[in-house]
C-alpha cells in the first residue's frame, strides 16, 4: 500500500549519481557514489544511510526525477537504521498525533493551512489576508517531517487521513478546491511526497510564494519599497518542489529587496541545523550555521529571510546576533504594505 | 495567656503579636495534607534580641515555641502541634553583608530567596546563590535548615553544605555563634572548628532559633545554557546520571517525568543546566556532556533533544514557575510531596514504585529528581497536588504520601522534611542509639522541651 515510486533500474543506470556527488555533508566521488547507490539498490546497510543529513536535496539533484531520497527513507526505516535516537523518535511521533478533536467547520477562499503551528497564526493578518479562513492542528498536520526521523511508515499511516480530514472537515462542504499553504512542507507534501506515493490528493495545493506573489501585484500601488539586501534561507522541504522558487525572486522584486547572490543559496542552501542536532550531530550543526551566517554577512546581509518556521525557531537568535534581521516572507510582505 | 500576650506586646510591640482567630487560623496549617494545629500566639521579632526575650519567656512559662521561616515545606513542620507561639521570622530580613572576593553572604532568617537573588542582580551581578525551585518568598534559612537543594546542587551539594555558619539562640535563652564566625569577623567557613552547625540542621526547629546565616555564594556565568537528555529506559538512568555528573559542567541536573502530556509518558528527561565565560567555553561544555553519554547516544536508546531558543528561556528560568503551575493542577489549593534523599542507583524502584503507587490511589503526579553533587546522592519526589476542598481527594494524596515515604525507607532511601507521622516511620527504622543521641541532645539544649515539641518524637 501506498508504494514508491522509484524505478532501480534508473538508478542501476545512471553514470553521474547527481543525488551522492552533489551532496553537501557527505564527500563522495564518483566511485564512492557508485558503489553506495549498489548498496541502497541491494538492500544493504551503507555510509549513505548512516550518515544522510535528510535535507532532502537528493531529491532535486537526482536528474530522473527517481526520488533517491525517499528510497534512502524507506530502507532505513527498512534496516532499521535510526538517524535519531529511539527515544526522541517516539516521544515526537506521539507529541505530533492526530488528536482526533477536528469538528466541521464552513470555510472561504482563500484557505490558508497553518498545519500544526498555532503559534504562527498571528501572521495571518492585514491585506494580504483579508477574508482568509484558516486551518491548524494535529489534524491537518502534513506529518512530511517523519522523513528525517526514518518513519515513512508514520507517513503512510497518517497522510491519507490528513488529506481527508482538510477535504471531509472543511473544503468538500464549503465549496472549495484550494487550499494555500504556509509552510514548503504542506505544499511538498501534497504536491510532490503524495503523488510518488500514489496517495491522492482530491484538492489542489498553492504555495504560499504563488498566492502572496498575486496579492502584491493586486496592491503593488501600496507597496513601500523596503530596499534592503536580504539572504534568503532555503528549507529543505523546498528541495521537492524547486518549481516554486521563481515566486521568491518575484516577490523579492515586488517588495523592492535584494537578493544578493551568495554561495549557499538556490541549489546550495545549507540546512538550519535543527534536524542535525536532533541527530546529536551539534559539531556539524554548527559548522553548517556559522559557514552559512558567514556566507551571508559576507554579501552584506542586512535580512535574513525564512519561509520554513522550523528554520526561523532554529536559526533567528544566531542571525540576529550577528547583526542580522530574521524575519519570515509573510512578515516581509506586510511590512512593504507598511503593515 | 493575657499575660503571655502583654509581655509579647512588650517585646515587639502590639503590631506584631497576635492571637486573633484569622492569623491563628493561618498560621495552623499549610498548603499540604497534614490536619491544622492551632497556635496561642503569633510573634513576629525583629531582631535577635527580641528572639532572645521571646526564648526566654516561653522558657519561664514553658509554653511551646515554633520557628517559621516562609511556612513553605508542605510537610506541616511549622503547625504548631502543641499550641504555643509560632515566631515568624519574616521581618528578619536584612541582608546584612556580602564578601564578593570569599563569595559569601550573611542574611538574618527571614531573608528571602527572591529578596537574595534581586539584591544579588543589582548590587553583584557576577554572584549569584543556589535557588530551590520554591516560591520566592520561601527563606533562605528554612531551606538551609532542611537540607535543601537547588539550582546548583550538582556544583555545590545540599544548601546544608553551603553554609558558612550561623547565629542561634538555644532553647534557653543563649545566643550562639557556629562556624568561623565563632572565632573571626569574617564568615568564612564551617572549618576548621569543631562543626556544631548539625546541631540546628535537619532537627525541625528542635534545637534553637536560628537569626543569622552566611552562605556560600557561586558565579552568575553570563553565557548560560540547558540540554535535555531523553530516555525511555528507566534502569540507564544511574550510569547516565552518574556519567553526566562527573564531567563536572553541569551547575544543576533534574530529572523530570510526569504521566501528562501523553506524549511524555514513559519517558524520562534529564534537565542540565550549565554557564560559562565565553560562547567558547559554553560549546566546549555542550560536547563534554555529548561525549560523556555518548555510547547511549551510539546505540540509540537516548539522546539531547533539540531545544529551540524560545523553549530554552523557560527551561533557563530560575526558580521554575512550571512547578507552582503543576502545584495548582486541581485547583483548591492542595500540594504536597516526597522528596526523598536516596543514592543514584535507587532512580529505577523510585521511579517505579512511585507510579505504582500513585496509580493506586488514583492521583495524578509528577516524579523527580535533583542531582545532588557530582551524582553523590539525589532528592527523588513523588509529588501529589490535590484539592484541598476535596476530602476524599486529601485522603487520597495522604495516603499516596505515608506509602511513599514507607516505600523510599524500604528502598534505602530518606524521606526529606518529612511530616511528623513520617519522622516517626524514619525513627523506626532509625538506629536505636543514633536516636537516643538525639534525644540526649535535645535534652541538654532544650531541658524544657519547647521548642517545636512533637517532631521527632515517637508516641
Amino acid at each position: 500500500m501506498y508504494k514508491l515510486q522509484y524505478d532501480p533500474e534508473i538508478c542501476a543506470k545512471c553514470r553521474t549519481f547527481d543525488c551522492f556527488v552533489r551532496c553537501q555533508y557527505m564527500d563522495l566521488d564518483l566511485e564512492e557514489a557508485r558503489q553506495e547507490i549498489h548498496h541502497l539498490l541491494r538492500g544493504e546497510d551503507s555510509r549513505v544511510l548512516n550518515e544522510c543529513a535528510t535535507c532532502y536535496a537528493c531529491e532535486e539533484y537526482c536528474p530522473h526525477g527517481n526520488h533517491p531520497f525517499y528510497q534512502i527513507v524507506d530502507r532505513q526505516e527498512q534496516l532499521k537504521i535510526r538517524p535519531v535516537p529511539i527515544p526522541l523518535t517516539t516521544q515526537q511521533v506521539k507529541m505530533m498525533a492526530p488528536r482526533r478533536q477536528i469538528v466541521p467547520l464552513t470555510v472561504q477562499a482563500p484557505v490558508i493551512n497553518m498545519c500544526y503551528f498555532p503559534m504562527l497564526l498571528g501572521c495571518v493578518r492585514g491585506k494580504l489576508f483579508e477574508g482568509a479562513s484558516v486551518i491548524v492542528g494535529s489534524d491537518v498536520f502534513c506529518n512530511i517531517m517523519w522523513l528525517h526521523f526514518a518513519k515513512s511508515s508514520v507517513i503512510r499511516e497518517r497522510l491519507p487521513q490528513v488529506i481527508q480530514n482538510i477535504e471531509n472537515y472543511y473544503l468538500k462542504e464549503s465549496g472549495v478546491d484550494e487550499l494555500i499553504c504556509f509552510h514548503d512542507e504542506c505544499y511538498g507534501t501534497y504536491a510532490h511526497l503524495a503523488p510518488s506515493f500514489s496517495i491522492e490528493v482530491p484538492f489542489k495545493p498553492i504555495h504560499l510564494f504563488e498566492y502572496l506573489t498575486k496579492k502584491l501585484t493586486q496592491l503593488r500601488s501600496e507597496i513601500r519599497p523596503i530596499n534592503k539586501t536580504v539572504a534568503y534561507q532555503r528549507p529543505c522541504s523546498n528541495r521537492l518542489i524547486p518549481e516554486t522558487q521563481h515566486w521568491v525572486d518575484e516577490i523579492f522584486g515586488l517588495v523592492g529587496v535584494d537578493r544578493v547572490e551568495r554561495e549557499h543559496d538556490r541549489e546550495n542552501a545549507l540546512c538550519c541545523g535543527m534536524t542535525i542536532r536532533a541527530m546529536q550531530r551539534d559539531d556539524l550543526a554548527d559548522d553548517i550555521q556559522k559557514r552559512n551566517l558567514d556566507d551571508m554577512e559576507s554579501v552584506g546581509a542586512e535580512y535574513c529571510v525564512f519561509n520554513c518556521p522550523a528554520c526561523f525557531f532554529a536559526m533567528k537568535e544566531v542571525v540576529a546576533k550577528r547583526g542580522m534581521t530574521p524575519i519570515l516572507m509573510s512578515e516581509l510582505c506586510q511590512m512593504a504594505l507598511g503593515e | 495567656m493575657e499575660e503571655i500576650y502583654k509581655e509579647l506586646v512588650n517585646i515587639v510591640g502590639q503590631s506584631y503579636v497576635s492571637n486573633h482567630a484569622e492569623e491563628r487560623f493561618i498560621y495552623s496549617r499549610d498548603m499540604g495534607t497534614m490536619e491544622p494545629s492551632y497556635p496561642d500566639f503569633v510573634v513576629m521579632p525583629n531582631s535577635t534580641e527580641e528572639v532572645q526575650k521571646i526564648i526566654l519567656l516561653a522558657n519561664k512559662m514553658e509554653i511551646p515555641i515554633v520557628p517559621m521561616g516562609g511556612g513553605l515545606t508542605l510537610s506541616g513542620i511549622c503547625r504548631p502541634l502543641k499550641g504555643g507561639i509560632v515566631l515568624d521570622m519574616k521581618r528578619m530580613n536584612r541582608i546584612i553583608e556580602v564578601n564578593e572576593t570569599s563569595s559569601y553572604v550573611l542574611v538574618e532568617a527571614g531573608a528571602s530567596q527572591g529578596m537574595l537573588q534581586a539584591y544579588l542582580k543589582k548590587h553583584y551581578p557576577g554572584l549569584k546563590h543556589s535557588m530551590p525551585d520554591a516560591p520566592p518568598i520561601a527563606t533562605i534559612a528554612g531551606n538551609v535548615l532542611i537540607h535543601g537543594s537547588g539550582h546548583l546542587s550538582a556544583a555545590g551539594g545540599f544548601h546544608s553544605e553551603m553554609l558558612n555558619g550561623l547565629e542561634a539562640v538555644l532553647p534557653t535563652g543563649d545566643v550562639v555563634r557556629v562556624g568561623s564566625c565563632s572565632t573571626s569577623p569574617y564568615w568564612f567557613s564551617r572549618s576548621p572548628l569543631p562543626d556544631l552547625s548539625g546541631l540546628f540542621l535537619g532537627w525541625m526547629g528542635t534545637t534553637g532559633v536560628v537569626t543569622k546565616l552566611a552562605i556560600k555564594l557561586f558565579p552568575n556565568l553570563p553565557f548560560n545554557d540547558v540540554r535535555i537528555f531523553l530516555t525511555d529506559e528507566p534502569e540507564l538512568i544511574p550510569d547516565i546520571l552518574h556519567r553526566l555528573a562527573r564531567v563536572q559542567v553541569a551547575e544543576d541536573i533534574v530529572a523530570a517525568m510526569a504521566p501528562r502530556p501523553d506524549w511524555l509518558r514513559g519517558l524520562q528527561m534529564l534537565i542540565i543546566n550549565y554557564g560559562a565565560e565565553s560562547e567558547k567555553e559554553l560549546t566546549l561544555k555542550r560536547e563534554m556532556l555529548r561525549e560523556s553519554v555518548r555510547k547511549y547516544i551510539d546505540e540509540k536508546v537516548g539522546g539531547f533533544m533539540p531545544i529551540p531558543p524560545d523553549m530554552k528561556r523557560s527551561f533557563l528560568e530560575v526558580p521554575q514557575s512550571s512547578i507552582s503551575r503543576f502545584a495548582d493542577l486541581k485547583k483548591g489549593g492542595g500540594f504536597e510531596y516526597v522528596g526523598a534523599i536516596m543514592p543514584i542507583e535507587l532512580f529505577p524502584d523510585a521511579y517505579r514504585n512511585g507510579i505504582d503507587i500513585a496509580e493506586s490511589h488514583g492521583m495524578t503526579y509528577s516524579l523527580g529528581a535533583r542531582i545532588i553533587g557530582l551524582g553523590h546522592s539525589m532528592m527523588f519526589f513523588f509529588a501529589y497536588p490535590f484539592n484541598r476542598a476535596d476530602a476524599e481527594d486529601v485522603n487520597n494524596a495522604q495516603k499516596a504520601l505515608e506509602d511513599t515515604n514507607e516505600m523510599v525507607l524500604e528502598i534505602g532511601g530518606i524521606p526529606w522534611k518529612a511530616e511528623a507521622p513520617a519522622q516517626k516511620q524514619i525513627i523506626r527504622k532509625m538506629c536505636p542509639n543514633t536516636f537516643a543521641l538525639m534525644n540526649r541532645l535535645r535534652a541538654v539544649l532544650d531541658p524544657k522541651g519547647i521548642m517545636n515539641p512533637g517532631n521527632w518524637e515517637v508516641d
